[in-house]
């Protein structure tokens, strides 16, 4: 007989798909209580494992090897700032370090994790032995027409709007394979929970039942 | 590897008693075995090969650390001939030492790159001829790899970061002090106008999904950004606006963006708290959470404009279904396919960006897109003298770009 968990685990998957019929009460139920317990989940689990041990238990243990600690401490709370009026504006300013901060590294890991890379192997050798030349001047026209799209201060038009063309042509094709790619990996989705249903769940209860 | 044959007599040495017999009988032995062990092992019998000379370790130079460079010479003996260097590793000159690396004859640097830790290690290197046998090994260290204050091997990222930022400064200045800087209207953005209005003559809600992401994803800043625009419109225009959140941080700077919006509109009397709501943080019960809320309540209008992952393709199917008008924008690859085929207009990419810069007529914004267009044509010049010289045989162009 299966457990009362993958009762409940089969049942909720249950509701959930009966969604594919029509928007139901079992479904209502079930959304709200998967929105519920993940919200709940998650703040039990952002307290435990990210300010208990990082913030709490680190400033109690050892504080003169942590002081600083309070400095984020006061940013996480002045984010709360924004529920008392006259001291809305200080919530403004941990948003403004956050997103300043992020900002700062981001730039540094797409330049060098991205930009750099692409651009050499972008820059190919028009010569080469068999069909070298044909498949490299193809990653080229490809890489550099693309880059002509994403161009904004010029309008797409004569010269600029042919290649722009030619460059959605090349991201349109890159979109077609992403989807058949990811379409796969869904199903692949699909099945698990299915497997879930019937192995986990199904079989089991037959094999009690006859 | 030579035999070393067994000795007697220095086994009668050890015990310190002299007996004559054993003595004659053990050098008898002692022939008969040399001379055997000579006819097996005649092809290795030459005497051990001398260590690899000047073996040094030392902490290889403007790195994050981590790495130690190992520099040697091969013998005379050995050089020019076939075989490989075998590097190990080991805590102390007493191992135990593991296989770190293999390198041919003729080389001789190595860089262990898994030195992490700051832990001390001693190196030991030995060659190995193809035709057999292994050579002394030769020792170096004990010695810790340490961070460098500057690596000279991403001075080509520096030089990228310093131009773009430099680019992105220069244009914000030059918006800011009033020069007119031209960016061409991206044809989504007229669907913005046209959802709203629809939604507006409809009676039915707008809903606006600013990603799945918190602050730190620049996506969000941008969607946060048309997200003001799209608040200013329906404030305009008395549409009902709906924007469900997944990130915390997120909601708070939606809400602050809309009530700005409605402020600015002049229409403060039509914001409500409950415009920008917060919903869960799970991604898939935020997603069960948005399509129900579709279902029910019918939005004339759908915006999923921001940083999305695998809800993208259920949030805008079931969107289709209800019959909205969509405008989707995001710039995650692999999102975009499902968005381009489910919604009425896309923006792509970096449209995601521009689009905010041209609806918000921020000169930081405006200037920033100004500054990557440049540096997209330095790039794109860039690129096409590499592609030229590569193709006449010198690939120095691809080379300064490579990140070590």
């Amino acid at each position: 007989m299966p457990s009362i968990g993958t009762w409940l685990g089969a049942l909720l998957s249950l509701a959930i798909l009966s969604f594919l019929y029509k928007d139901n009460p079992l479904f209502r139920f079930a959304e709200s209580l998967f929105a519920g317990v993940a919200l709940g989940y998650y703040i039990g689990n952002q307290t435990n494992q990210t300010i208990k041990p990082n913030l709490v238990l680190a400033l109690t243990r050892d504080f003169a090897a942590n002081w600083d600690l309070i400095f984020a401490g006061l940013l996480g709370i002045g984010l709360y700032f924004r529920y008392i009026k006259k001291l809305a504006w200080l919530a403004r300013v941990p948003l403004g370090i956050y997103v300043g901060y992020y900002v700062g590294v981001t730039i540094t890991q797409k330049l060098h994790g991205e930009v750099l890379p692409q651009m050499k192997d972008t820059i190919l050798p028009l010569s080469g032995p068999g069909l070298a030349p044909l498949w490299n001047g193809l990653m080229i026209v490809g890489v550099f027409s693309v880059l002509l799209y994403f161009f904004f201060s010029l309008e797409h038009r004569g010269a600029v709007g042919v290649a722009s063309r030619v460059g959605i042509l090349f991201v349109m094709v890159s979109f077609g394979a992403a989807f058949g790619y990811t379409v796969m990996g869904r199903i692949s989705l699909l099945i698990g929970r299915f497997n879930f249903l019937v192995n986990d769940w199904l079989r089991p209860l037959l094999g009690a039942v006859f | 590897m030579g035999v070393r044959p067994a000795c007697p007599a220095h086994s009668h040495n050890r015990r310190g008693r002299f007996r004559p017999a054993a003595a004659v009988l053990g050098l008898l032995l002692s022939f008969v075995s040399t001379a055997a062990a000579q006819e097996v092992a005649t092809p290795s019998a030459n005497p051990p090969l001398p260590a690899p000379v000047g073996l040094t370790a030392v902490d290889q130079p403007w790195d994050a650390g981590g790495a130690i460079l190992l520099t040697w010479q091969p013998p005379a003996a050995i050089s020019g001939g076939d075989g490989a260097y075998r590097i190990e590793r080991g805590p102390s000159s007493e191992g135990p030492f593991s296989e770190i690396g293999s390198l041919p004859a003729g080389t001789a640097r190595f860089v262990d790159r898994e030195a992490f830790g700051g832990a001390a290690f001693v190196y030991r290197v030995t060659f190995e001829p193809a035709s057999g046998g292994v050579s002394t090994p030769a020792f170096a260290g004990p010695i810790a790899a340490r961070p460098n204050g500057f690596r000279t091997d991403r001075v080509n990222a520096l030089v990228l970061v310093l131009l773009l930022t430099g680019l992105v400064l220069f244009f914000i200045w030059r918006a800011r002090s009033g020069a007119r800087l031209f960016v061409r209207r991206i044809s989504g953005l007229n669907a913005i106008d046209e959802a709203i209005g629809r939604a507006t003559e409809m009676g039915r809600k707008i809903l606006y999904v600013p990603g799945i992401q918190s602050m730190d994803e620049i996506q969000t800043i941008a969607a946060l950004a048309i997200l003001g625009y799209v608040g200013k419109l329906s404030a305009t225009y008395g549409a009902e606006l709906d924007v469900p959140n997944r990130d915390p941080l997120t909601f708070a700077a939606a809400r602050e963006t809309v009530k700005h919006a409605y402020l600015e509109a002049g229409r403060p009397d039509l914001f409500r708290e409950e415009i920008v709501n917060y919903v869960t943080y799970d991604q898939f019960a935020f997603t069960a959470a948005v399509t129900g809320r579709m279902v029910r309540e019918r939005p004339a209008a759908n915006f999923f404009i921001g940083s999305f992952y695998a809800e993208s393709l259920i949030l805008s199917e079931m969107g289709q279904t209800t019959g909205a008008i969509q405008i989707a924008g995001t710039a995650e690859v692999m999102q975009l396919p499902f968005f381009v085929a489910t919604c009425d207009y896309t923006l792509i990419g970096e449209e995601l960006y521009a689009a905010s810069a041209y609806l918000s007529h921020e000169p930081v914004l405006l200037g920033s897109i100004k500054g990557q267009d440049m540096m997209k044509a330095v790039l794109l010049i860039v690129g096409v003298i590499g592609v030229v010289l590569a193709t006449m045989g010198f690939p120095i162009v691809s080379e300064l770009l490579t990140m070590h």
